[in-house]
């Protein structure tokens, strides 16, 4: 008993007398993906701290759920997610050791993003076979402008029931980036308009929110079924498919392998284009400068992609 | 047997012979019975009209909702929303007032609107089913593999096979289940309760505590369940500091989040200590360094088993983690009406996951434990058929060993793994002891996961004990999930 009475009072001297955090006045607000992030820095602004969970490059679904974690969910006012079981995976881990109610489900501090979109692909049956397939629908709709307006009114809301004394900065907040976001729509459009109707392959089922905004079309995945790598079955059936239907991109996330996509592009003639999905704090530091750099580099690609015969 | 089904007949009799002798009042019963009845009929029907209606009804509203919503998402919304929530007064205490409630305003198409619905319970419920076959050099591979979700026999062993039962019981409240079943060597099932127990999710100054039958904190493999192992069995120094089921009892702990900068949790448990789960503590179903066992009563406090843990962990880089623990474990133990066992356990577990990672690979981990038993063994006389009686003197026994694994997830989907084992312990006077003698292992695996849902493993140990000798073993191990998947911890 003298043993345990010793390690504890030991351990708890370290701990008192580790540095306490200043208590900052700012909204501390948590989101799991650096394109959450970026929606809460727009309508937050200087009044909240904005920190990601996920690095900016690697695959979302799987993150590991790093103990540094915890920490920053147990300090967090608003913890913004996306929903539609993006996070499934290692997020439930981090809320259940975090102890914290102000984010809890259900809470005004819980933010599910997927809330008020039209999710796309919402299968009629859950059956694994098929592959990972999201019970409530695709969760990649970020990349689609509108959907992130609607995502920055759900944060919005959010910040205001938490923090009410700065809800009118709040509204200015999103209705900046709301204005934002139509202003550079219509340059967006514009600019893809000549392309409305091109038919793109995707590794996974990332873009589809994004093409569909923009009127091009996805008609494949290097991904046989969601979240299976791609096979030599499934590629010598798509790569016909491919040419047949004249496909002149494939589009992939930065933190793809190569030897796939590149595969089907020396075997198509179509582009391997590599679209970052998230800001990245840096060629993309915020999300408008995301839409506007991926479209760039679509277009760009395209014009420069020989029509296949 | 006979008196149930005698008792029963009896009823069955007295039944019957009430329904023979109905007298005329009850035939007027019966007949009032038969108008509720047929009253009640009619009101069924109405109900299912209406039902049918109220679906029609339904259908129309999703119809409408959907055509809204493809209007919402269509044309850039060009007001902010209309009032979703005003600024509000300073008077009104701002982080406690309940979110805008959108239901109850007329709803207008720049809103967001509720799609996500259904798809998840109260519950998680998943079944995971291990299946290991393989063959050793040794005919008894009990002697080599001394855990209970350890390959059994040459040839097939279902170890593994488990319902997971998880959710929120309430806003104060999580609840878990985990049932196990296994065949043991006679293919005979057994069940476990293996854990059940809540845990808190609203106390005050970042503690948190759990009540019920679990693992106790002690380490990182003690807690974690065999499908999430990295090898086909468990470390040999698990086996010998806390037996074939490895350190679990009914008890209560409570965990305290430390406000420091970096993630720093400590942890206290007082479990019951007694049992086969409580191996190196009141264990009386075992006869453990050559005492036959005591019956000890909880007599104190004192008497519970008390485990103090201690973790940090630091992100090195951004692709770099680091979690160390230290852990305690103590309670006394059944080979003396006063002695008593202290275990003690150190934990490193590093990761290295890049920051373009693709469905979790490529990553490398390296994780160890080294755990150190202190045994007071009380006085005991030790007798065998056809040998000499020996009389064993109260003795305190030193025990430790450590176990090291590194795993390489090289390419997706798979992962190579090494692991070294070595158990010592210092010279009791009862010897030669086969809990206690020199044991070392190696073994390297490769582990195929078709998705997170399933997996095939490959494993060969090679064993040396200084009481067994040498062997060889390939197993292989084939795991599938159904169900939701519970996220692991780090």
């Amino acid at each position: 008993m003298a043993t345990i009475r010793r390690l504890l009072s030991t351990s708890l001297v370290i701990l008192l007398t580790a540095p306490a955090l200043g208590a900052a006045d700012k909204l501390k607000v948590v989101a799991t993906t650096a394109d959450l992030a970026a929606v809460a820095r727009a309508v937050g602004g200087d009044d909240i701290d904005v920190t990601a969970l996920a690095r900016p490059m690697e695959d979302p679904h799987f993150v590991d759920a790093k103990p540094s974690f915890i920490r920053v969910v147990n300090q967090a006012d608003v913890l913004i997610e996306g929903g539609a079981a993006l996070e499934a995976g290692w997020l439930p881990p981090i809320l259940d050791s975090a102890r914290n109610p102000r984010i809890s489900a259900g809470s005004p501090g819980r933010v599910v993003a997927a809330q008020g979109i039209r999710l796309l692909e919402v299968p009629t049956q859950l059956d694994r076979s098929m592959g990972d397939v999201h019970p409530q629908g695709n969760p990649h709709f970020m990349l689609d402008p509108v959907a992130a307006k609607t995502v920055a009114q759900t944060i919005q809301t959010a910040f205001c029931a938490v923090d009410g004394a700065r809800c009118p900065d709040y509204e200015v907040g999103l209705r900046r980036f709301r204005d934002a976001v139509d202003a550079k729509l219509a340059t967006w459009q514009a600019a893809l308009a000549p392309l409305k109707g091109t038919k793109v392959v995707t590794y996974h089922k990332d873009f589809d929110y994004f093409f569909e905004r923009f009127g091009m079309e996805v008609v494949g995945t290097l991904e046989p079924k969601p979240g299976i790598p791609p096979s030599p079955t499934h590629l010598t059936e798509l790569i016909p498919r491919m040419r047949a239907e004249h496909v002149r991109l494939i589009v992939i996330e930065p933190f793809r392998e190569r030897n796939n996509p590149d595969f089907v592009a020396e075997n198509t003639g179509a582009r391997v284009l590599v679209l970052p999905a998230m800001p990245d704090g840096k060629d993309a530091p915020d999300y408008l400068s995301l839409i506007d750099s991926d479209i760039r580099r679509l277009v760009d690609t395209l014009r420069a992609a020989p029509a296949t015969s | 047997m006979g008196k149930v089904s005698r008792r029963v007949g009896m009823a069955i009799a007295v039944l019957a012979l009430g329904v023979a002798g109905l007298p005329r009042g009850v035939r007027a019963q019966s007949e009032e019975l038969r108008r509720e009845l047929e009253a009640m009929r009619k009101q069924l029907k109405q109900m299912q009209e209406q039902l049918e209606k109220q679906a029609e009804i339904n259908q129309k509203q999703e119809e409408l909702i959907r055509k809204l919503t493809a209007q919402t998402t269509a044309p850039p919304a060009p007001a902010p929303a209309p009032a979703a929530a005003p600024p509000s007064p300073p008077s009104q205490p701002a982080p406690s007032a309940p979110a805008p409630e959108k239901p109850r305003e007329p709803w207008s198409p720049t809103q967001p609107i509720t799609i996500l619905s259904g798809a998840r319970g109260y519950l998680n419920l998943s079944f995971d089913a291990l299946m290991d076959f393989g063959w050793s050099t040794t005919p008894d591979v009990t002697t080599i593999e001394r855990g209970d979700h350890d390959p059994l026999q040459r040839g097939f062993t279902l170890p593994n096979e488990e319902i997971f039962l998880d959710g929120a019981v309430d806003p104060y409240f999580k609840g878990v289940a985990d049932l196990v079943f296994k065949l043991d060597e006679n293919n005979e099932t057994e069940v476990e309760l293996e854990e059940v127990y809540l845990t808190t999710t609203a106390l005050p100054w970042n503690l948190q505590a759990k009540g019920g039958q679990f693992f106790t904190e002690f380490g990182r493999i003690n807690q974690q369940h065999p499908h999430a192992w990295d090898f086909v069995d468990q470390p040999l120094v698990i086996g010998r500091m806390f037996g074939p089921e490895g350190l679990r009892n009914p008890g209560a702990r409570l965990s305290w989040l430390a406000p420091t900068p970096f993630y720093s949790e400590a942890f206290l448990t007082v479990q019951n200590s007694h049992g086969g789960t409580a191996f190196s503590f009141r264990n009386a179903d075992e006869e453990l360094f050559g005492r036959p066992p005591l019956e000890r009563r909880v007599r104190n406090p004192g008497d519970l088993l008390y485990a103090p843990r201690y973790a940090a962990s630091f992100d090195l880089t951004d692709s770099q983690t680091v979690v160390a623990g230290l852990s305690g474990a103590f309670a006394p133990n059944a080979s003396g009406p006063n002695t008593r066992t202290q275990i003690y356990g150190g934990d490193l577990y590093w990761k290295w996951k890049p920051p373009w990672q693709a469905g979790g690979f490529p990553f490398a981990s390296w994780q160890t434990e080294a755990l150190g038993r202190r045994y007071e063994a009380g006085a005991a006389t030790l007798e065998r058929p056809g040998l000499p009686t020996v009389a064993l003197p109260r003795e305190t026994l030193f025990d430790w060993g450590v176990y090291s694994q590194v795993l390489y997830g090289f390419t997706q989907r798979w992962v190579a793994g090494l692991r070294g084992d070595w158990v010592s312990g210092d010279r009791g006077a009862f010897s030669p002891d086969e809990n206690r003698a020199d044991r070392f292992r190696v073994s390297p695996n490769l582990t195929f996961f078709p998705t997170e849902f399933s997996k095939l493993r490959l494993q060969y140990n090679y064993d040396h004990g200084q009481l067994l000798g040498d062997d060889s073993s390939v197993w292989m191990q084939v795991e599938f999930l159904l169900g939701t998947h519970a996220a692991h911890k780090f």
